[in-house]
Protein backbone atom coordinates (compact mmCIF):
# COMPACT_ATOMS: atom_id res chain seq x y z
CA UNK A 1 0.00 0.00 0.00
CA UNK A 2 2.80 2.38 1.01
CA UNK A 3 5.28 1.95 -1.64
CA UNK A 4 2.01 2.12 -4.30
CA UNK A 5 1.76 5.90 -2.24
CA UNK A 6 5.76 6.48 -2.16
CA UNK A 7 5.19 6.08 -6.63
CA UNK A 8 2.52 8.33 -6.80
CA UNK A 9 3.40 11.41 -4.49
CA UNK A 10 7.46 11.23 -4.72
CA UNK A 11 10.00 11.23 -7.40
CA UNK A 12 13.80 10.79 -7.11
CA UNK A 13 16.40 13.15 -9.64
CA UNK A 14 16.43 10.01 -12.15
CA UNK A 15 13.03 10.70 -12.83
CA UNK A 16 12.96 14.09 -13.04
CA UNK A 17 15.76 14.52 -14.96
CA UNK A 18 13.71 11.66 -17.46
CA UNK A 19 11.26 14.35 -17.44
CA UNK A 20 12.72 17.41 -18.14
CA UNK A 21 11.34 18.43 -21.56
CA UNK A 22 8.07 16.91 -20.55
CA UNK A 23 5.50 20.07 -21.18
CA UNK A 24 3.50 18.19 -18.65
CA UNK A 25 5.41 17.54 -15.69
CA UNK A 26 6.26 21.91 -14.07
CA UNK A 27 8.97 21.51 -11.44
CA UNK A 28 8.78 24.12 -8.61
CA UNK A 29 11.08 25.73 -6.69
CA UNK A 30 10.16 26.78 -3.27
CA UNK A 31 12.40 27.83 -0.67
CA UNK A 32 12.94 29.96 2.46
CA UNK A 33 15.93 31.85 0.72
CA UNK A 34 13.69 32.50 -2.15
CA UNK A 35 17.09 34.36 -3.87
CA UNK A 36 18.16 30.77 -4.10
CA UNK A 37 16.50 30.30 -7.20
CA UNK A 38 18.11 33.29 -9.27
CA UNK A 39 21.41 31.90 -8.66
CA UNK A 40 20.04 28.89 -10.38
CA UNK A 41 17.75 26.15 -10.41
CA UNK A 42 16.62 23.19 -11.68
CA UNK A 43 16.15 23.78 -15.90
CA UNK A 44 12.68 24.84 -16.45
CA UNK A 45 11.55 25.23 -12.87
CA UNK A 46 9.26 27.95 -11.63
CA UNK A 47 9.39 29.50 -8.32
CA UNK A 48 6.92 30.05 -5.73
CA UNK A 49 7.90 32.67 -3.08
CA UNK A 50 6.62 31.33 -0.24
CA UNK A 51 5.77 34.59 1.72
CA UNK A 52 4.82 36.88 -1.21
CA UNK A 53 2.93 34.31 -3.73
CA UNK A 54 1.41 32.06 -1.02
CA UNK A 55 0.66 34.22 2.23
CA UNK A 56 -1.80 37.24 2.30
CA UNK A 57 0.03 40.46 2.36
CA UNK A 58 -1.90 41.81 5.09
CA UNK A 59 -3.89 39.46 7.51
CA UNK A 60 -2.20 36.45 8.65
CA UNK A 61 -3.76 33.73 6.48
CA UNK A 62 -3.30 32.31 2.59
CA UNK A 63 -4.07 33.74 -0.37
CA UNK A 64 -7.99 33.09 -1.51
CA UNK A 65 -8.56 30.30 -3.77
CA UNK A 66 -9.37 33.06 -6.34
CA UNK A 67 -5.55 34.65 -5.58
CA UNK A 68 -4.42 31.01 -6.28
CA UNK A 69 -5.85 30.25 -9.37
CA UNK A 70 -4.34 33.52 -10.20
CA UNK A 71 -0.95 32.72 -9.24
CA UNK A 72 -1.33 29.17 -10.69
CA UNK A 73 -2.34 30.60 -14.34
CA UNK A 74 0.51 32.84 -14.57
CA UNK A 75 2.51 30.57 -13.61
CA UNK A 76 1.35 27.85 -16.09
CA UNK A 77 0.43 25.48 -14.46
CA UNK A 78 -3.07 23.46 -15.31
CA UNK A 79 -4.86 21.32 -13.24
CA UNK A 80 -4.07 17.84 -15.15
CA UNK A 81 -0.20 18.88 -14.72
CA UNK A 82 1.80 17.26 -12.31
CA UNK A 83 3.47 19.38 -10.18
CA UNK A 84 7.04 18.30 -8.70
CA UNK A 85 8.03 20.45 -6.17
CA UNK A 86 12.11 20.61 -4.52
CA UNK A 87 13.59 23.54 -2.39
CA UNK A 88 16.25 23.79 -0.16
CA UNK A 89 15.81 23.09 4.01
CA UNK A 90 15.49 19.58 3.09
CA UNK A 91 12.10 20.38 1.57
CA UNK A 92 10.91 22.45 4.47
CA UNK A 93 8.67 24.71 2.11
CA UNK A 94 8.40 22.54 -0.86
CA UNK A 95 6.63 20.39 1.80
CA UNK A 96 4.10 23.01 2.88
CA UNK A 97 3.87 24.29 -0.72
CA UNK A 98 2.50 20.49 -1.25
CA UNK A 99 0.45 20.40 1.51
CA UNK A 100 -1.33 24.11 0.00
CA UNK A 101 -1.68 22.52 -3.16
CA UNK A 102 -3.99 19.44 -1.80
CA UNK A 103 -5.25 22.22 0.23
CA UNK A 104 -6.58 23.79 -3.06
CA UNK A 105 -7.37 20.27 -4.55
CA UNK A 106 -4.64 20.29 -6.92
CA UNK A 107 -4.77 16.49 -8.24
CA UNK A 108 -1.09 15.33 -9.28
CA UNK A 109 1.27 16.76 -6.94
CA UNK A 110 4.36 14.76 -5.75
CA UNK A 111 7.83 16.28 -4.14
CA UNK A 112 11.57 15.83 -5.37
CA UNK A 113 12.93 13.38 -2.69
CA UNK A 114 16.18 15.04 -1.17
CA UNK A 115 14.87 18.41 -2.75
CA UNK A 116 17.95 20.93 -3.72
CA UNK A 117 20.43 19.19 -1.49
CA UNK A 118 20.40 16.06 -2.74
CA UNK A 119 20.55 17.39 -6.01
CA UNK A 120 23.05 19.66 -5.20
CA UNK A 121 25.31 17.27 -3.57
CA UNK A 122 25.00 14.83 -6.31
CA UNK A 123 26.36 17.37 -8.93
CA UNK A 124 22.97 17.43 -11.13
CA UNK A 125 22.87 19.89 -13.24
CA UNK A 126 21.41 23.39 -12.48
CA UNK A 127 21.23 26.22 -14.71
CA UNK A 128 20.46 30.74 -14.37
CA UNK A 129 17.85 31.11 -17.60
CA UNK A 130 14.39 31.01 -16.48
CA UNK A 131 12.07 29.51 -18.95
CA UNK A 132 8.58 31.16 -18.99
CA UNK A 133 5.90 28.77 -19.16
CA UNK A 134 2.69 30.15 -21.09
CA UNK A 135 -0.26 31.52 -18.91
CA UNK A 136 -2.88 28.54 -18.50
CA UNK A 137 -6.34 29.21 -16.48
CA UNK A 138 -6.42 27.11 -13.15
CA UNK A 139 -9.59 26.54 -11.31
CA UNK A 140 -9.08 25.85 -7.71
CA UNK A 141 -11.26 23.95 -5.17
CA UNK A 142 -12.60 24.95 -1.87
CA UNK A 143 -10.07 24.93 0.85
CA UNK A 144 -9.83 21.39 2.20
CA UNK A 145 -10.14 21.97 5.75
CA UNK A 146 -9.93 18.06 6.68
CA UNK A 147 -6.26 19.05 6.39
CA UNK A 148 -5.59 22.04 7.97
CA UNK A 149 -6.02 22.44 11.82
CA UNK A 150 -6.89 25.41 14.01
CA UNK A 151 -6.46 27.35 17.34
CA UNK A 152 -9.42 25.86 18.47
CA UNK A 153 -9.58 22.41 17.49
CA UNK A 154 -5.92 22.36 18.82
CA UNK A 155 -6.76 23.12 22.23
CA UNK A 156 -9.70 20.73 22.16
CA UNK A 157 -7.05 18.06 21.06
CA UNK A 158 -4.84 18.71 24.27
CA UNK A 159 -4.55 14.68 25.75
CA UNK A 160 -7.73 13.62 23.04
CA UNK A 161 -5.70 13.74 20.13
CA UNK A 162 -1.87 12.79 18.68
CA UNK A 163 -0.14 16.17 19.16
CA UNK A 164 3.18 15.92 17.20
CA UNK A 165 5.70 19.02 17.61
CA UNK A 166 8.13 18.37 14.80
CA UNK A 167 10.58 21.25 15.88
CA UNK A 168 13.88 20.13 17.04
CA UNK A 169 14.72 19.25 21.01
CA UNK A 170 15.77 22.72 21.95
CA UNK A 171 12.79 24.41 20.56
CA UNK A 172 10.29 22.19 22.22
CA UNK A 173 11.66 22.27 25.67
CA UNK A 174 12.12 26.30 25.20
CA UNK A 175 15.57 26.64 25.07
CA UNK A 176 15.07 28.25 21.59
CA UNK A 177 12.32 30.11 19.91
CA UNK A 178 13.66 29.64 16.26
CA UNK A 179 15.39 27.23 14.41
CA UNK A 180 19.08 27.79 14.95
CA UNK A 181 20.00 29.39 11.78
CA UNK A 182 17.37 32.03 12.12
CA UNK A 183 18.21 35.09 15.23
CA UNK A 184 16.21 34.47 18.19
CA UNK A 185 14.13 37.69 18.21
CA UNK A 186 10.69 36.64 18.82
CA UNK A 187 8.94 38.00 21.93
CA UNK A 188 6.28 35.38 22.39
CA UNK A 189 6.75 32.69 25.14
CA UNK A 190 8.76 29.52 24.84
CA UNK A 191 7.84 25.40 25.23
CA UNK A 192 5.26 23.16 23.47
CA UNK A 193 1.95 22.41 23.64
CA UNK A 194 0.88 20.21 26.64
CA UNK A 195 0.54 16.59 26.05
CA UNK A 196 2.75 17.20 22.44
CA UNK A 197 5.61 14.70 21.42
CA UNK A 198 8.03 15.82 20.07
CA UNK A 199 9.55 14.01 17.26
CA UNK A 200 11.51 16.37 15.07
CA UNK A 201 11.14 16.60 11.29
CA UNK A 202 14.54 15.54 10.82
CA UNK A 203 13.95 12.03 12.18
CA UNK A 204 11.61 11.13 9.24
CA UNK A 205 14.84 12.23 7.01
CA UNK A 206 18.31 10.96 6.07
CA UNK A 207 21.39 13.06 5.90
CA UNK A 208 20.99 14.16 2.54
CA UNK A 209 17.36 15.02 2.96
CA UNK A 210 15.80 12.33 1.47
CA UNK A 211 12.86 9.94 3.24
CA UNK A 212 13.67 7.42 5.34
CA UNK A 213 11.82 3.89 4.39
CA UNK A 214 8.33 3.41 5.26
CA UNK A 215 9.14 0.70 8.04
CA UNK A 216 11.50 3.02 9.77
CA UNK A 217 9.15 5.76 9.67
CA UNK A 218 6.04 3.45 11.06
CA UNK A 219 8.44 2.66 13.79
CA UNK A 220 9.65 6.10 14.65
CA UNK A 221 6.17 7.53 15.16
CA UNK A 222 4.90 4.15 17.29
CA UNK A 223 7.72 4.46 19.22
CA UNK A 224 7.62 7.81 20.54
CA UNK A 225 3.81 7.12 21.52
CA UNK A 226 1.71 8.44 18.49
CA UNK A 227 -1.35 5.72 18.56
CA UNK A 228 -1.60 5.93 14.45
CA UNK A 229 -5.69 4.86 15.28
CA UNK A 230 -6.08 8.40 16.45
CA UNK A 231 -6.35 11.60 14.57
CA UNK A 232 -2.92 13.63 14.48
CA UNK A 233 -2.23 17.27 14.73
CA UNK A 234 1.25 18.53 13.49
CA UNK A 235 2.99 22.19 14.50
CA UNK A 236 6.27 23.35 14.14
CA UNK A 237 7.26 27.28 14.50
CA UNK A 238 5.17 28.35 11.35
CA UNK A 239 4.09 25.15 9.94
CA UNK A 240 6.70 24.37 7.24
CA UNK A 241 8.24 21.30 8.91
CA UNK A 242 5.44 20.00 9.92
CA UNK A 243 4.02 20.15 6.49
CA UNK A 244 6.79 18.16 6.22
CA UNK A 245 5.69 15.68 8.72
CA UNK A 246 2.13 15.98 7.68
CA UNK A 247 3.13 14.42 4.20
CA UNK A 248 5.15 11.66 6.05
CA UNK A 249 2.14 10.91 7.78
CA UNK A 250 -0.72 11.16 5.38
CA UNK A 251 0.54 11.12 2.40
CA UNK A 252 3.52 8.35 2.62
CA UNK A 253 2.32 6.33 5.29
CA UNK A 254 -1.26 6.82 4.37
CA UNK A 255 -2.78 8.28 7.92
CA UNK A 256 -6.19 9.45 6.97
CA UNK A 257 -6.65 11.94 9.83
CA UNK A 258 -3.81 14.16 9.58
CA UNK A 259 -3.85 17.82 9.97
CA UNK A 260 -1.50 20.52 9.98
CA UNK A 261 -1.65 23.58 12.62
CA UNK A 262 -0.04 25.87 10.45
CA UNK A 263 -0.26 28.63 12.96
CA UNK A 264 1.76 26.55 14.83
CA UNK A 265 4.31 27.99 17.61
CA UNK A 266 4.31 31.91 16.42
CA UNK A 267 0.46 31.63 17.28
CA UNK A 268 0.21 29.21 19.74
CA UNK A 269 2.86 30.80 21.94
CA UNK A 270 1.70 34.18 21.65
CA UNK A 271 -2.44 33.53 22.68
CA UNK A 272 -3.56 34.77 25.93
CA UNK A 273 -4.62 32.35 28.42
CA UNK A 274 -3.79 29.01 26.54
CA UNK A 275 -1.57 26.11 28.31
CA UNK A 276 2.04 26.13 27.47
CA UNK A 277 4.19 22.85 28.75
CA UNK A 278 8.22 24.35 29.70
CA UNK A 279 10.95 21.17 29.50
CA UNK A 280 11.38 17.74 28.05
CA UNK A 281 8.46 16.29 28.89
CA UNK A 282 5.26 16.41 27.06
CA UNK B 1 31.74 39.03 -0.61
CA UNK B 2 32.70 42.88 -0.05
CA UNK B 3 34.71 43.33 3.30
CA UNK B 4 34.27 39.45 4.58
CA UNK B 5 36.68 38.82 6.66
CA UNK B 6 38.47 35.94 7.19
CA UNK B 7 36.33 33.12 8.99
CA UNK B 8 32.74 33.41 9.06
CA UNK B 9 30.43 36.15 8.01
CA UNK B 10 31.09 39.95 9.21
CA UNK B 11 29.18 40.32 11.77
CA UNK B 12 28.67 44.07 11.52
CA UNK B 13 25.21 45.56 12.19
CA UNK B 14 23.61 42.21 14.49
CA UNK B 15 23.54 42.62 18.25
CA UNK B 16 24.90 39.42 19.32
CA UNK B 17 24.23 40.16 23.05
CA UNK B 18 21.90 37.69 23.66
CA UNK B 19 22.76 35.85 20.80
CA UNK B 20 25.00 32.31 21.01
CA UNK B 21 26.23 32.42 17.03
CA UNK B 22 28.34 29.60 15.64
CA UNK B 23 29.49 30.68 12.31
CA UNK B 24 32.58 29.57 9.71
CA UNK B 25 34.16 28.44 6.57
CA UNK B 26 34.42 25.47 4.70
CA UNK B 27 37.60 24.96 2.55
CA UNK B 28 38.56 22.24 0.51
CA UNK B 29 42.61 22.84 -0.19
CA UNK B 30 42.55 26.05 0.79
CA UNK B 31 39.77 27.20 -1.60
CA UNK B 32 35.87 27.97 -0.29
CA UNK B 33 33.03 25.66 -1.19
CA UNK B 34 30.15 27.46 -1.61
CA UNK B 35 27.78 24.08 -2.10
CA UNK B 36 28.18 22.50 0.75
CA UNK B 37 25.34 22.26 4.05
CA UNK B 38 26.24 22.57 6.96
CA UNK B 39 24.03 20.91 10.18
CA UNK B 40 23.95 21.89 13.27
CA UNK B 41 23.52 19.09 16.06
CA UNK B 42 22.68 19.37 19.56
CA UNK B 43 24.31 17.42 22.46
CA UNK B 44 22.22 14.23 21.77
CA UNK B 45 23.01 14.37 17.86
CA UNK B 46 19.65 15.60 16.96
CA UNK B 47 19.36 18.01 14.04
CA UNK B 48 18.44 21.62 14.69
CA UNK B 49 19.62 23.54 11.75
CA UNK B 50 21.11 23.28 8.22
CA UNK B 51 22.24 26.35 6.15
CA UNK B 52 23.96 25.79 2.11
CA UNK B 53 27.30 27.69 2.60
CA UNK B 54 27.21 31.18 1.13
CA UNK B 55 29.39 31.97 -2.32
CA UNK B 56 32.38 32.42 -0.03
CA UNK B 57 32.07 28.85 1.77
CA UNK B 58 30.71 30.94 5.01
CA UNK B 59 27.99 29.71 7.30
CA UNK B 60 26.51 30.94 10.31
CA UNK B 61 23.76 29.66 13.06
CA UNK B 62 22.68 31.49 16.30
CA UNK B 63 22.88 28.80 18.35
CA UNK B 64 22.08 28.30 22.27
CA UNK B 65 24.75 27.91 24.78
CA UNK B 66 26.14 24.69 24.96
CA UNK B 67 28.30 22.26 23.19
CA UNK B 68 27.46 21.44 19.31
CA UNK B 69 28.21 18.86 16.38
CA UNK B 70 28.44 21.03 12.61
CA UNK B 71 28.32 18.37 10.02
CA UNK B 72 29.35 19.25 6.86
CA UNK B 73 28.27 17.36 3.39
CA UNK B 74 29.95 18.28 0.58
CA UNK B 75 29.44 16.90 -3.47
CA UNK B 76 32.09 14.21 -3.28
CA UNK B 77 33.37 14.22 -0.13
CA UNK B 78 32.48 12.12 3.37
CA UNK B 79 30.58 13.98 5.84
CA UNK B 80 33.10 16.15 8.30
CA UNK B 81 32.19 16.59 11.92
CA UNK B 82 33.49 19.18 14.37
CA UNK B 83 32.64 20.00 17.84
CA UNK B 84 32.25 23.36 18.74
CA UNK B 85 31.32 25.44 22.21
CA UNK B 86 28.85 28.44 21.79
CA UNK B 87 28.61 30.74 24.80
CA UNK B 88 25.97 33.72 25.18
CA UNK B 89 27.14 37.30 23.87
CA UNK B 90 29.79 35.27 21.45
CA UNK B 91 31.33 34.25 18.07
CA UNK B 92 32.57 30.54 18.09
CA UNK B 93 34.53 30.54 14.82
CA UNK B 94 34.96 27.13 13.02
CA UNK B 95 37.15 26.62 10.01
CA UNK B 96 35.95 23.04 8.35
CA UNK B 97 38.33 21.40 5.51
CA UNK B 98 36.70 19.00 3.04
CA UNK B 99 38.88 16.55 2.22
Amino acid sequence: MSTENRERVLVDADWVEAHLGDPKVVLVEVDEDTAAYDKNHIKGAVRLDWKKDLQDPVRRDFVSKEQFEALLSAKGISNDDTVVLYGGNNNWFASYAYWYFKLYGHGDARLLDGGRKKWELDSRELVEPIDERPATTYTAKDQDRSIRAFRDEVEAAIGQKNLVDVRSPDEYSGKLLAPAHLPQEQSQRPGHIPTAANIPWSQAANDDGTFKSDDELTALYAGKGVDLDKDTIAYCRIGERSAHTWFVLHELLGQPNVKNYDGSWTEWGSLVGVPIAIGEQP
Amino acid sequence: MCGAKKGGVSTEGLDLTDEAVVQGVVTRDGEPVANAYVRLLDGGGEFTAEVPTSATGQFRFFAAPGTWTLRTLAPKAEPVDRTVVAARGEVAEVEVLIG
